[in-house]
């Protein structure tokens, strides 16, 4: 039976089912306690599970993921939180260099079965250290999976997913998705009582179109679903893709797209450089070149800090205007 | 403390001596060319690793850091598929993944790596997850002195004496970070004393004796299988080599490496076992050689084993298959 979640609430239950179903699964980070998580997601996972399942953590990023790296290791199956995805200098050491590499380095000898779940993205004032996404540093290394969740159905079958996964998956969950009071935005969707996977790896055509693909992910698949609305009233479908993970990444799902559509503009909330916006074209332009009848159109942040004040918040970050906008510019090409 | 038995003493002997000829034929091999990648050896350092593990069992767990080779061995570790990975050889402990900085054995529940000061949340990890399944197995941590000045040191000894978890710090002071003293970089003299910011015990020892190591630590471990919570260690002892093989070792100064030859840890336990214990000169050549032939073999077994494929490189990323 489906009842109607927020964003939020689909990650708890989750957690909530997974830690019932399994003994080893245990939840730690920084408020993850009675507070319930600074982003409402841990909410009612202490008064079920206790102190000795959802455990606070000290403000000591490093300590407590390399916790969870050797927990891991040990066979038990943590769920580790980091508060802002922002923060993760503070143990990139742990992240990059143990968490995403001992499997590899022992030979397969060990597993890290652990998920990191991380809040990300801007659009609410939060500034520079508060509002990143970074999603495509961590795609980068190898050996962590990276999943983006866009929906409340998407966001419970993923973490499931992730959980039951024998590998490290780093999960990142917009903070304007949550549902929050204090935030904007926030999404709600009808979420199955029982608990479902979806596979890794597998991208979600959230809109089928015929003139343009979109390929996006996270709030943007929000965002590209509002201006696809209003190219339609003016005759234009654009496919909208949303990722739901790039590591792995589905290049097969968009390549069929651009071969049906011969467009594609990619939106993406992270920095435009060297990330996710210019694998994606790198993909296209190597493996369906010649599907396209137009250049590849990327939409990001223009290689800017996220500024605080919100004209120029808004200046920089993809929005439903600008996504309109560059699929426009791009159908008329 | 009880006196060590000579049979206890001369089974540490074996081990240590293990150490220090396995090591320098290494030294001599790797001056050769024929493995690759850097090499960091722990010649003189034998006491700590041995005295510390003559405590533990086979479902302890060991992190260690770059220079890991005496810990591993003293761990237990099948020296012919560690020595294949030095090679990386296919029949290695990580199929030539990780080679001598990044050796993993779950068999006998051993990891380390080469980030300074890295091991210790691991460790906390490890140590937290024996208390949540309710065992009394224990978690022990090797780094040097130069890595307790990361903040993974005060973060990780935090943590472990917050939740009370069976984790012991075992940091060797072999004087050196590279080419930096302990002077030059460590506010106070002893590292042990910081226990006292985290309230729990911290003891400082002379890591060349090995009985003495093995006494305080045994300590440690008794305190951490009752669940009464972390133990810092302390070793003083000396770096016999450079921080690697190939360091000019400008750095440090002549009377000082005399002086340590003379106070190394297998000198200094032949005498205890040859003066107090009545053991005779033979039996010390006997197990020496013993030792020697068991490294020869190992090393035969790696020069002998066969390379991985070039195309096993894009293998074990990720592990397949779901719930395990």
């Amino acid at each position: 039976m489906s009842r109607i979640l927020t964003f939020a609430e689909a990650i708890s239950e989750a957690m909530a089912q997974e830690m019932e179903r399994d003994e080893r699964v245990f939840l730690m980070g920084e408020d993850v306690g009675r507070y319930g998580g600074i982003f409402g997601t841990d909410v009612g996972l202490y008064d079920k599970f206790g102190p000795n399942r959802v455990i606070d953590t000290p403000i000591s990023e490093s300590a407590f993921i390399g916790a969870g790296i050797g927990a891991a290791m040990e066979g038990l199956r943590p769920i580790v939180e980091l508060m802002f995805v922002d923060f993760f200098g503070v143990a990139m050491d742990q992240i990059f260099n143990h968490m995403a590499k001992i499997t590899y380095m022992s030979g397969g000898n060990f597993s890290v079965p652990m998920v990191l779940r991380t809040a990300i993205g801007g659009g609410y004032g939060d500034a520079a250290q508060h509002s990143q996404i970074l999603y495509s540093l961590f795609a980068h290394v190898p050996g962590i999976k990276v999943v983006v969740p866009s929906t409340p159905y998407d966001a419970k079958g993923l973490l499931i997913s992730s959980i039951r996964d024998d590998n490290p998956v780093m999960f990142f969950e917009h903070k304007l998705l949550a549902g929050l009071d204090w935030l904007p935005f926030g999404v709600k969707g009808e979420v199955p009582e029982e608990p479902y996977t979806i596979p890794l790896g597998k991208a979600d055509i959230k809109r089928s179109g015929k003139d343009l693909t979109i390929v996006t992910a996270s709030l943007m698949v929000h965002r590209a679903l509002a201006a696809a609305e209003k190219l339609s009233a003016e005759g234009i479908e654009a496919e909208i893709i949303d990722l739901r993970s790039l590591v792995p990444l589905d290049k097969e799902t968009i390549l069929t797209s651009v071969a049906k559509t011969h467009r594609l503009l990619i939106v993406d909330e992270d920095y435009l450089s060297y990330g996710m916006s210019g694998e994606i074209a790198a993909v296209v332009a190597e493996e369906g070149l010649y599907d396209l009848e137009a250049p590849i159109k990327r939409l990001a942040v223009p290689d800017v800090p996220i500024p605080f004040s919100h004209p120029m918040e808004d200046f920089v970050l993809p929005n439903e205007k600008k996504i309109y906008a560059a699929a426009k510019a791009l159908v008329q090409e | 403390m009880a006196k060590l038995t000579k049979e206890e003493l001369i089974k540490m002997y074996s081990q240590m001596v293990l150490i220090r000829l396995f090591e320098s034929k290494i030294g001599e091999i790797y001056g050769k060319g024929a493995i690759p990648g850097e090499m960091h050896l722990s010649n003189g350092q034998e006491a700590i690793a041995v005295g510390v593990c003559a405590n533990l069992r086979a479902d302890d767990a060991v992190s260690s850091t770059h220079r890991a080779h005496g810990h591993m061995i003293a761990k237990g570790v099948d020296l012919k598929k560690m020595t294949a990975e030095l090679f990386g050889r296919k029949t290695g402990l990580c199929k030539g993944k990780g080679g001598h900085m990044h050796l993993f054995d779950p068999s006998i529940k051993f990891g380390c790596g080469g980030i300074v000061g890295a091991g210790m949340p691991l460790a906390v990890g490890s140590g937290l997850a024996f208390k949540r399944k309710g065992l009394d197995s224990v978690s022990v941590v090797f780094f040097g002195d130069g890595a307790a000045n990361q903040g993974t040191f005060h973060e990780s000894l935090n943590l472990a004496a917050l939740w009370k978890l069976p984790v012991i710090f075992v940091c060797e002071d072999n004087r050196y970070g590279i080419s930096v003293t302990k002077e030059m970089s460590t506010a106070i003299n002893s590292n042990a004393d910081r226990a006292v910011s985290y309230g729990i015990p911290g003891v400082a020892a002379d890591g060349n004796d090995v009985a003495e190591v093995y006494q305080v630590t045994k300590a440690a471990v008794e305190r951490a299988r009752k669940g009464e919570g972390p133990t810092l260690l302390e070793f003083t002892t000396y770096r016999l080599m450079g921080h690697f093989e190939g360091d000019p070792e400008v750095y440090k100064p002549k009377e000082e490496q005399e002086e340590a030859l003379r106070n190394e840890p297998i000198i200094r336990l032949e005498k205890v076992l040859t003066k107090e214990y009545g053991v005779n000169v033979e039996e010390l050549v006997k197990i020496k050689e013993a030792r020697q032939a068991e490294i020869a073999e190992a090393i035969k077994f790696a020069e002998t084993s066969p390379w991985p494929k070039p195309e096993e490189a894009l293998e074990d990323v990720f592990v397949e298959g779901g719930v395990r």
